[in-house]
């Protein structure tokens, strides 16, 4: 071998190939992003291609760029989120947006408010942009049908969280150059997770291939019609997958029937160093946060080289502010 | 359609352009060429090897997507693409020239120079375009102009070779 091998700069130079290749100036149509299931092949492609052009915007002196001055977002929040909330309010400032918080505890929806009339209020104090999350699926689309603002989906239920989707498909691409053809695992609380499904839509359009691992009462079958693999011996498959992202097993479900304890979990399905040792060289492993070290995956694997935690987390902020940039311009396009 | 220049006409009015900035250059200043995307950065690139004819040396070379600078969302239409902004040198001290295909209402050279401040502090940016057409919005103007055309109502249209076609400009009425 006469050159020494850099994964990130040969990744980075395909992407900028693929980029410049000659293709139809993309238009993204829509005001709001409630999934990643709705969405075409081109526009995924585009949030991921101006989500690199935002990328810059946070390693340079001044960490912002005017694209959004003057304009309002509001982060209603109906569950508990630290990284996310503070995630989407980074990327609104580093757009020059005003951000403000309207939580669940504070708001008037404690006093018996509907949903419809609090964003209905929301939006008449001159609001641009609501990001939500909230713990029933469908709330987003609920609240995009009753306002004229963009709204963007943070996570809603177990149904999607269409930013973490697109922030672990950009940095997937980030590492490994291209998406179509690579083999993903998705380890752990499938059946729970809004992540999972978001990153299965999104994958699967740009051609991966998509293994929800777990044991059958966290992987059910029902997932097989939505083109998902299934497999419930990690061991069996580990060393074929490109990516594998392991997914938060939520202490407070434990108690319950769906697997007898959590060593037997972490044992079947968390990410040891003796696992690592199985899978490809070059697999690329991912975690949505927060992490349970020595549930999921061990703190090794966790702090290892081949560990991108750290980088999905750098990405969500750039993925977040081509998100509201794209849905803001379509919205003030009519 | 008439064509404003064609191959030949951009050559020669980019060498003119190349001896012009060279001789307005400071002595021992480094020089930078940054251009507007798309066009913009295909003429500074193409300005390196003719200012290094003119024996201006270690050009640094970057181009600048304006997009996120534009003052009007709405105006930059929904098929604007956002796109990298390639400045991988430190632009402080630089005498810098600003290269963009054709000026006119004066609001993209508004949004590039905001952008160029917020990546550092120029020693002087100095403007260069192909094609000054009038119609200024702003009080802006350009250091170093290939042709000046007066086409109010009619079309500039800058095409290069860099992006597959011919080297040409033409004036749609």
């Amino acid at each position: 071998m006469s050159r020494q091998p850099n994964p990130i700069q040969d990744a980075r130079r395909m992407v900028a190939e693929a980029q410049s290749a000659p293709t139809d100036p993309a238009v993204w149509p829509h005001r709001n992003l409630l999934t990643l299931e709705s969405l075409t092949p081109d526009d995924i492609r585009l949030v991921l291609d101006t989500a690199q052009a935002f990328e810059d915007v946070s390693t340079r002196s001044v960490k912002k760029v005017p694209a959004l001055r003057g304009r309002v977002v509001v982060n209603l929040f109906y569950e508990d989120s630290t990284r996310t909330k503070t995630s989407f309010t980074l990327a609104a400032q580093r757009l020059s947006a005003d951000i403000i918080d309207f939580s669940e505890k504070t708001s008037s929806s404690s006093k018996g408010e509907s949903l419809r009339d609090t964003v209905r209020n929301i939006e008449a104090m001159g609001v641009d942009i609501i990001v939500v999350r909230h713990p029933a699926a469908g709330a987003p689309h609920l609240i995009a049908r009753n306002v004229k603002c963009c709204v963007i989906n943070a996570g809603d239920g177990r149904h999607e969280h269409p930013t973490q989707g697109l922030l672990d498909i950009f940095t997937i691409r980030q590492a490994k150059g291209k998406i179509a053809g690579l083999k993903v695992a998705i380890v752990g609380d499938v059946v729970n997770s809004r992540v999972a499904r978001s990153n299965l839509h999104g994958l699967l359009k740009l051609g991966a291939e998509v293994t929800f691992v777990g044991p059958t009462t966290l992987v059910p079958r029902g997932f097989e019609s939505m083109g998902a693999k299934l497999c419930h011996d990690f061991d069996s498959v580990i060393d074929q997958f490109d990516v594998i992202n392991m997914l938060r097993i939520q202490r407070e479900r434990i108690s319950s029937n769906v697997f007898p304890s959590v060593q037997e979990y972490s044992r079947l399905f968390g990410l040891t160093n003796e696992r690592m040792r199985r899978a490809k060289p070059d697999v690329l492993v991912m975690h949505p946060g927060p992490i349970n070290r020595g549930i999921e995956m061990s703190g090794d694997v966790a702090d290892g080289q081949k560990s991108a935690v750290l980088k999905q987390v750098t990405n969500g902020l750039a993925v977040r502010m081509a998100v509201m940039f794209l849905c803001k311009q379509a919205a003030e396009n009519g | 359609m008439t064509v404003l220049l064609d191959d030949t006409g951009i050559r020669l009015t980019l060498q003119r352009l190349a001896q012009e900035i060279a001789a307005a250059i400071p002595p021992a200043c480094p020089v930078a060429v940054v251009g507007i995307r798309r066009r913009g950065d295909e003429l500074a690139r193409r300005l390196i090897p003719l200012l290094e004819a003119q024996g201006v040396h270690d050009v640094a070379y970057g181009s600048l997507d304006i997009t996120l600078y534009r003052d009007d969302l709405a105006e930059i239409g929904p098929a604007a693409i956002v796109r990298t902004t390639e400045i991988d040198f430190d632009v402080a001290g630089h005498f810098l020239i600003l290269v963009d295909d054709v000026l006119n209402t004066g609001r993209s050279i508004r949004a590039a120079l905001d952008a160029i401040m917020d990546l550092g502090r120029p020693k002087a940016i100095r403007l260069a375009v192909l094609v000054d057409r009038g119609g200024r919005e702003l009080p802006i103007q350009a250091d170093f102009v290939g042709v000046r055309t007066e086409s109010d109502h009619e079309h500039v249209r800058v095409s290069l070779r860099e992006a597959g076609g011919e080297d040409r400009v033409d004036v749609d009425a």
